[in-house]
């Protein structure tokens, strides 16, 4: 696994070489072809899925319908490009795809070894476990001796092992491959626990027959800020894709939802409504979009709270609450820069 | 013993074999009750059976639910699997994110290829001899009905998907595999150095690495090779990979063959004036690959199979697509039902290749074995 890090690590430097010069202007380039190529997950519940017409839909790819009707004012512009744990950098850094939205963690090594800019964060989350009531496990620190469930390949893998180590207890790892490879595996009983991201592990408890017979632990072992990415280089484009995110931010902040935003449009007493949907000052312009940029996403996928209610909120199947996903103001951790 | 004077000595009618020595009961005696050792294998089997296939019908038909709207809305209805949601999601399976008013095409696509193979495979088509040449046009009157272009929309690969990225995949392997192996064999034998070891260091290079590897290098190193700003579409590098990868097995498996004919028969083409590759056509190809069949369908059936990997570099066949679906929180836990149903669909598949192996060893089955 380490080599084949190495090997993409060495592949992604070699790749950045070409695609820096060949991607100058990703946004001259996306707004000729008249598509956005946006790299999604194969498949992440109420991040990234199929509905039964076929279409991508989830939290993630929200992010990239809200770019795409921003840049080009139709959110069906979207090229989906599926790509997985091992594919999504290269996709990236050679310019398969002009940004990423797929549930990955920003980390230092991503962003300055990788050459990658992350550009914001659309989800908190943290590492997590859950195992059955019967286990009569009510923290993790007890878990000596487990047999845990991991999906190999990502950043949960380290922070398991760091974790045990740190608190001197052993485990025993059950490698898998996916999410719900995992949810087969950890029902049969073929592992104590199952440890990923605590909304991967909401949305996995809420597909049992029986939710209530399986316990979130406390403890979160791990930050995992999960947000979009570009590749550097092309700091122009990595605006675009970072004000709109903020703009989706700042809107729910600002009470713009999908609804009333036409309304606000015409103009409010609050400047900063006005500057962010246009009819105040010309912020658009400054970023190589039109007035109506932010109006744009805002209407085609509704505010941060709309697209998390719509997903993955309490009234979702998936169930998660906001807690540290809730803005600033509600005592959470978004908190969008002003738009002035 | 009036009955005994009927009949002058060797004239008395056969009797009756006695009772358990022939029809069925004879049939299970001798194959499930013939020692005690079978007896015991026979009922352990018989209750194994018994354990397994009941449930396994009660959840696969009697319980399972065939129309429903959601997950919750199956298991209000039955406790068995959920076809429902196979049904609902079935054009996804088939054709991927091809788009709903130009799925036409595949089918057309698909009805057409059963055309163009049958006189390939059967030799007893009417009409044969003009159906070939619409057989060798197939490959790309598909490619322009699947891609588009030329007054038909066109389709970006990227939009392929399901059941039908598996039998591109399958299918183009299969077609180009086969005469770039039989190449590869006989240029691994050639008496040209140059091209001898050029044959060799490409099969030996191609068998030598995984095919994931191959994949992987398609879909991510492949890119930097090629001048910046080229596109290369990434189906299509996978396509060469799996046919280049599939082309290497093949060869050593036709190379088995042309090892098998014996030297007198190159001699026996020699000697009737035939160049080389006449006598290859002529002689020693169609002995060599008659004897390559099995090996030649199991490396078919090994790359159909293989199609699936093609999920790690992010295409959706059918189980990419599976995995798609699985997540969409209204469906989600409903692996099994994918699983089997792409299990079918795979099974039907290569039973078919298998089958059609041995009617064509049948068929060509010339006497020399036993």
């Amino acid at each position: 696994m380490n080599l084949f890090k190495y090997a993409a690590t060495a592949a992604t430097t070699l790749a950045l070489g070409i695609s820096v010069q060949a991607n100058a202007a990703t946004l001259d380039d996306i707004k000729s072809a008249g598509e956005l190529k946006c790299g999604i997950s194969t498949g992440v519940p109420g991040f990234a899925f199929t509905n039964d017409a076929g279409d991508w839909q989830g939290f993630d790819p929200a992010v990239c319908q809200a770019v795409a009707a921003a840049v080009l004012g139709d959110t069906s512009k979207v090229k989906y490009t599926t790509t997985t744990g091992k594919t999504r950098f290269t996709a990236l850094s050679s310019g398969e795809v002009d940004m990423l939205a797929r549930n990955t963690t920003w980390t230092f090594s991503r962003d300055t070894d990788l050459k990658l800019d992350f550009v914001g964060v659309n989800y908190y989350d943290g590492q997590g476990f859950m195992a059955p009531v019967d286990l009569g496990v009510s923290s993790a620190k007890e878990l000596d001796g487990a047999s845990v469930c991991i999906q190999t390949g990502t950043t949960t893998e380290l922070n398991l092992a760091d974790f045990f180590r740190v608190n001197g207890i052993s485990y025993e790892a059950v490698p898998i491959e996916t999410n719900d490879e995992a949810r087969t595996n950890y029902e049969a009983g073929r592992c104590d626990v199952y440890t990923t991201d605590a909304s991967g592990l909401a949305a996995t408890r809420s597909s049992f027959d029986d939710p209530s017979a399986h316990v979130l632990m406390p403890e979160i072992i791990s930050k995992e800020p999960l947000g979009p990415l570009v590749r550097h280089g092309d700091s122009e484009w990595a605006d675009v894709v970072r004000w709109t995110l903020n703009a989706l931010i700042a809107a729910e902040e600002l009470g713009l939802t999908s609804d009333n935003v036409d309304q606000m449009a015409t103009g409010t007493d609050n400047p900063e409504i006005n500057r962010l949907l246009g009819s105040e000052g010309d912020l658009g312009a400054m970023i190589g979009l039109d007035k109506a940029w932010a109006w744009r996403a805002i209407k085609a996928v509704g505010n941060y709270g709309e697209i998390f209610d719509r997903y993955i909120g309490a009234d979702t199947p998936i169930g998660l609450e906001r807690g540290i996903n809730a803005q600033w103001t509600d005592g959470g951790l978004l908190y969008s820069p002003p738009f002035r | 013993m009036d009955t005994v004077q009927k009949y002058t000595p060797g004239e008395h009618p056969d009797l009756k074999p006695p009772i358990g020595q022939t029809g069925l009961l004879l049939w299970l005696r001798k194959n499930f009750f013939s020692s005690t050792f079978n007896v015991v294998l026979t009922l352990a089997t018989l209750y194994f059976l018994y354990l397994i296939i009941p449930p396994l019908v009660k959840w696969l038909f009697v319980d399972s639910v065939f129309v429903a709207d959601s997950r919750a809305h199956c298991r209000e209805l039955g406790t068995g699997a959920c076809w429902g949601f196979i049904g609902k999601r079935l054009g996804q399976f088939t054709y991927g994110f091809y788009p709903i008013e130009e799925r036409w095409r595949v089918n057309l696509a698909f009805v057409l290829f059963i055309v163009a193979t049958l006189p390939v495979l059967w030799d007893k088509m009417p009409w044969r001899r003009n159906l070939l040449w619409f057989s060798l046009a197939f490959p790309f009157l598909a490619a322009w009905l699947l891609l588009g272009g030329f007054g038909l929309e066109p389709v970006a690969t990227d939009k392929f998907g399901g059941f039908m990225l598996t039998m591109v995949i399958g299918v183009t392997g299969i077609v180009v595999s086969l005469p770039l192996g039989i190449l590869l064999a006989l240029g691994r034998q050639s008496n040209l150095h140059f091209i001898r070891w050029l044959c060799t260091g490409f099969i030996e290079f191609f068998r030598g690495v995984p095919l994931i590897t191959l994949l992987f290098v398609a879909s991510t190193m492949l890119n930097y090779f090629l001048p910046p700003g080229s596109t290369f579409d990434l189906l299509l590098r996978v396509l060469i990979m799996v046919s280049l990868f599939s082309a290497a097995y093949l060869a050593e498996v036709v190379r088995g063959g042309l090892q098998a004919i014996p030297k007198g028969q190159h001699e026996a083409a020699d000697a009737m004036g035939l160049k080389y590759w006449a006598s290859m056509r002529l002689i020693v190809l169609p002995q060599a690959l008659k004897i390559s069949i099995p090996g030649i369908v199991n490396t078919f059936i090994g790359l159909f199979k293989d199609s699936t990997l093609v999920i790690v570099i992010g295409l959706l066949d059918p189980l990419g697509i599976g995995r798609a679906s699985l997540s969409d929180a209204t469906w989600q836990g409903l692996s099994t039902e994918v699983y089997v149903f792409i299990a079918l669909f795979f099974f039907l598949c290569c039973f078919g290749m298998s089958r059609y192996s041995i009617y064509l060893e049948n068929k060509l089955h010339t006497g020399h074995r036993n």
